[in-house]
């Protein structure tokens, strides 16, 4: 065993995690590896056109192919008024949610569902689903933001008005919302500036990429409740937003989690299982749909694809005078972009006096959009850090002392309202100015860029049980999927606070109706806020181990310490009794030991993070070759070191795709044309050198371990220091993502390089 | 007493005022009080907004008490992936 240097025995320590062995041997069970006796194969029928009125659909002849049990329209879900719900991560309006599961009059999207079909076998249900006849009227559409809000764009609803703009409009648009933030005075900010600065950016539709597709079980009986297995980033949301998709109520649905592979927010939303609740009520058997890859790249949420400008001067020390930023997101099918985070967090790692910043929501004929790790932050990001390295190199600065002389510390006025807490911005600059990565000599036709990026983290509802079993071994029962180690994270603070070896915690996910309401595994909030409900258990099965050895002992609790694992008399009149000891004599002074905690948790910290990327390009063909890359993070405190760099890794490999190659390509009838990992070119590992990382700690004082998020600020800085470096290699600044071969060597002949 | 700080778009209702003071013990009494005074306000930010109380933002707050002399600013709902 390892002992962390940060004076706790088990926390910053790197256990084995609790699940490695299945996963690597392949016991776990995923989304698609549930089976169930007499179980029916679902399919999905879905819109070939990007924007198109139903005029009819006919399921006759499905219905009468054999081996067909069940077909459903949106004619046989409920009807739901515009209702909006937080569910604990982001907006949900229960309308859209629905029509995005099943069409009702309109299709929005190549690959919007329009019906659902349940049958023997696979091959039937596909067959069956093609043989449902729908009768479109093909409409114009739009892709982009720039389309839809471009004058006389098709619309996608009639009833959409534009939010948050006086006077109200009368007439609909393709513009949900408008986001607005103003502070101080931007005009007389520009007029104290040395240097101005002023670009405009584009990014593309990007998708998360989890390599598992989206996959569900679900056993209707004959009592009216559902049993759901399925993979998801929260169960307990996937039972509510499924109940009231089919307008159940969410007690007859038990949703028990599968193994994840992969979310990155992707994941906290619903497609697949009201369909196969429903399908199978209709057949009376249990149904599973699994998507393929195609469907997961037409149907489930990729983030948006943006317009943004940003404009920011300097004086001529550096200090950031003013700064504005216009934001345009696609939305999707559906309101809904993260175009608000987006502005929010657009400068927020400075502190400048006037900022003003403008955003739009804006829907388009494409899959609506689902979170991605930092929701909307990574390209306006994008935007600023380039601009911000402009400046850099106008005022002849170092990159890293220009942001050094803006970054927020505790008591600074955010750029998105409130004044800044404890948090570690300024360390992980620094950090990554003192890494010898940052001091290393670049070879000619190299170039080195650097970005720092934000996000919030959240914390919310979570509960936990702590059971503490005949044999000294404790049972840690979460609603937290664990998506990056964190049953790991709850187990090494449960063997913190219990005193015993974290081989002894067995850290479980459970169902719906085995622990206390959980929200989404989302908004880097597990460690933080699940781990709070943890310790909190952890803390009273303690206190009750305190009173069973004081029973024994006949002595009083407060006689009583809890130290090491053992219940210590404080006069050391008795010799300690162990957890395992206490455990065993459980009958006979009470009765089993075990503990819960349910809490709304408060305080969660921001997270920052600072990198730095090398690169080379290639001037025959384009590509571009990352060097060498490094990433400062600031995680409060590791709680399991490996996860917290794993998560900063991650964030930056999914970064750098993002940067480089991915992208929606979509053909003139506006059907995506490249659904696979062949043509949608994710990083693999032959792709990347192995990513340096430097984990800061500034604890977050309102955690009892110091915890921050650490899942999701990674994935902020890679777009804009890719584009540094490869304008620090080549000389052309990179505006458009993503930086493709073709783009960067047409580029690069444009320049006659 | 709390004091207030609207964003701009919030200032429609206050007639153009960015900061007020109103004295409220918890989150649900201080919405209720702005809208007593700036009418519909209240219900302009008791759906889809999270609450910042000194720094600190989180959302579902509205028995949460508020600290003498408390900043609170209104924002949009933050999720996350």
């Amino acid at each position: 065993m390892t002992t962390a240097a940060n004076g706790y025995k088990w926390v910053g320590t790197r256990p084995v995690r609790h699940d490695g062995l299945d996963k690597v041997t392949g016991r776990a069970r995923f989304g698609a590896d549930w089976a169930l006796p007499g179980m029916l194969m679902g399919a999905v029928l879905r819109s070939p056109h990007a924007h198109a009125r139903i005029l009819s659909i006919d399921v006759s002849a499905a219905e009468r192919m054999e081996g067909v049990k069940a077909v459903i329209t949106g004619a046989d879900l409920p009807e739901l008024e515009s209702e909006a719900a937080s569910g604990g991560e982001a907006e949900v309006d229960f309308r859209d949610l629905s029509r995005n599961i099943l069409a009702r009059d309109k299709v929005l999207y190549a690959g919007h569902p329009v019906a659902a079909v349940a049958a023997v076998d696979k091959r039937t249900a596909v067959a069956a689903a093609a043989a449902v006849k729908v009768e479109y009227e093909v409409l114009e559409h739009a892709l982009t933001v720039d389309e839809a809000m471009a004058p006389g764009a098709p619309l996608l609803h009639d009833d959409l008005f534009t939010k948050g703009v006086e006077p109200a409009p009368d007439q609909p648009s393709n513009i949900a919302s408008r986001y607005f933030y103003e502070h101080g005075d931007v005009e007389e900010g520009f007029a104290q500036a040395e240097v101005i600065v002023e670009r405009e950016f584009t990014t593309k539709a990007v998708h998360q990429g989890y390599i598992e597709p989206h996959a569900v079980v679900a056993d209707t009986g004959e009592d009216g409740r559902s049993v759901v297995w399925c993979s998801s980033q929260g169960h307990f949301a996937v039972r509510s937003m499924t109940a009231k998709v089919i307008g159940w109520e969410p007690g007859r649905i038990k949703v028990i989690p599968a193994e994840i592979g992969g979310g990155f927010g992707g994941k906290t939303t619903i497609y697949l299982e009201p369909l196969a609740v429903l399908l199978s009520q209709r057949a009376g058997r249990p149904v599973k749909m699994v998507m393929s890859r195609e469907e997961v790249f037409t149907a489930t949420g990729p983030t948006s694809g943006t317009r943004i400008r940003v404009k920011a001067g300097a004086d001529r020390e550096g200090r950031l005078t003013a700064a504005t930023a216009w934001l345009a997101y696609e939305a999707g099918a559906f309101p809904g972009s993260p175009v608000g985070p987006g502005g929010m967090c657009i400068f927020a790692p400075y502190e400048i006096p006037n900022v003003r910043v403008e955003g739009f929501d804006v829907v388009t004929n494409t899959p609506k959009v689902a979170a991605y790790r930092a929701p909307g932050a990574p390209m306006a990001s994008f935007a600023s850090e380039t601009v911000l390295d402009e400046i850099a190199r106008e005022l002849e600065m170092d990159p890293i002392d220009l942001r050094l002389a803006n970054a927020v510390a505790e008591g600074s006025q955010s750029t998105y309202g409130p004044k800044i807490r404890v948090v570690g911005c300024r360390e992980t600059l620094q950090a990554v100015k003192d890494h010898p990565h940052y001091q290393s000599p670049l070879q000619p036709g190299q170039g080195r860029g650097v970005a720092t990026g934000f996000w919030f983290n959240i914390g919310g509802e979570s509960s936990a049980t702590v059971h503490i079993n005949e044999d000294g071994t404790a049972s840690v029962m979460t609603g937290s999927p664990d998506i990056g180690g964190s049953r790991a994270s709850q187990a090494l603070m449960a063997a913190e606070e219990l005193g015993i070896d974290v081989i002894l915690i067995r850290p479980t996910v459970a169902d719906t109706e085995s622990v206390g309401f959980t929200a989404m595994t989302g908004g880097s909030r597990v460690a933080f806020a699940t781990g709070m409900a943890v310790v909190e258990a952890c803390r009273k099965v303690v206190a009750e181990l305190r009173s069973r050895a004081a029973k024994m002992w006949g002595a009083e609790e407060e006689q009583v310490e809890w130290v090491d694992g053992s219940a210590q008399h404080r006069d050391g009149s008795h010799p300690p009794l162990t957890l395992a000891e206490l455990a065993e004599a459980s009958a006979q002074t009470g009765g089993p030991v075990t503990a819960s905690a349910a809490l709304n948790a408060r305080g969660a910290g921001a997270a920052y993070s600072t990198q730095v990327c090398d690169v080379e390009v290639d001037r025959d063909t384009g590509a571009v070759k990352i060097l060498r890359y490094t990433t400062a993070q600031d995680a409060g405190r590791a709680i399991h070191p490996s996860y917290v760099e794993g998560q900063m890794q991650g964030g930056v490999a999914q970064g750098i795709g993002w940067a480089l190659n991915e992208e929606y390509i979509f053909n003139g009838s506006g059907t995506m044309e490249n659904p696979g990992f062949l043509d949608y070119r994710m990083p693999v590992a032959s792709d990347l050198p192995m990513i340096d990382t430097v984990v800061v700690e500034v604890p977050n004082p309102r955690h009892p371990y110091g915890v921050r998020g650490v899942g999701e600020v990674g994935i902020v800085p890679p777009l804009a220091a890719v584009a540094n470096a490869v304008h620090d290699a080549t000389g052309r600044r990179f505006r458009d993502l993503p930086m493709s071969p073709v783009r960067v060597l047409a580029a690069l002949d444009e320049a006659g390089d | 007493m709390a004091r207030v700080f609207l964003a701009s778009p919030l200032r429609a209702f206050t007639g153009g005022e960015a900061e007020v003071e109103v004295e409220a013990p918890t989150v649900r009494e201080l919405i209720a009080g702005l809208d007593e005074r700036f009418p519909g306000l209240g219900e302009r930010l008791s759906s889809g907004t999270a609450v910042a109380i000194d720094g600190e933002i989180m959302s579902d707050a509205a028995y949460l008490p508020l600290p003498d002399g408390a900043e609170v600013h209104f924002l949009p709902p933050l999720g996350g992936g």
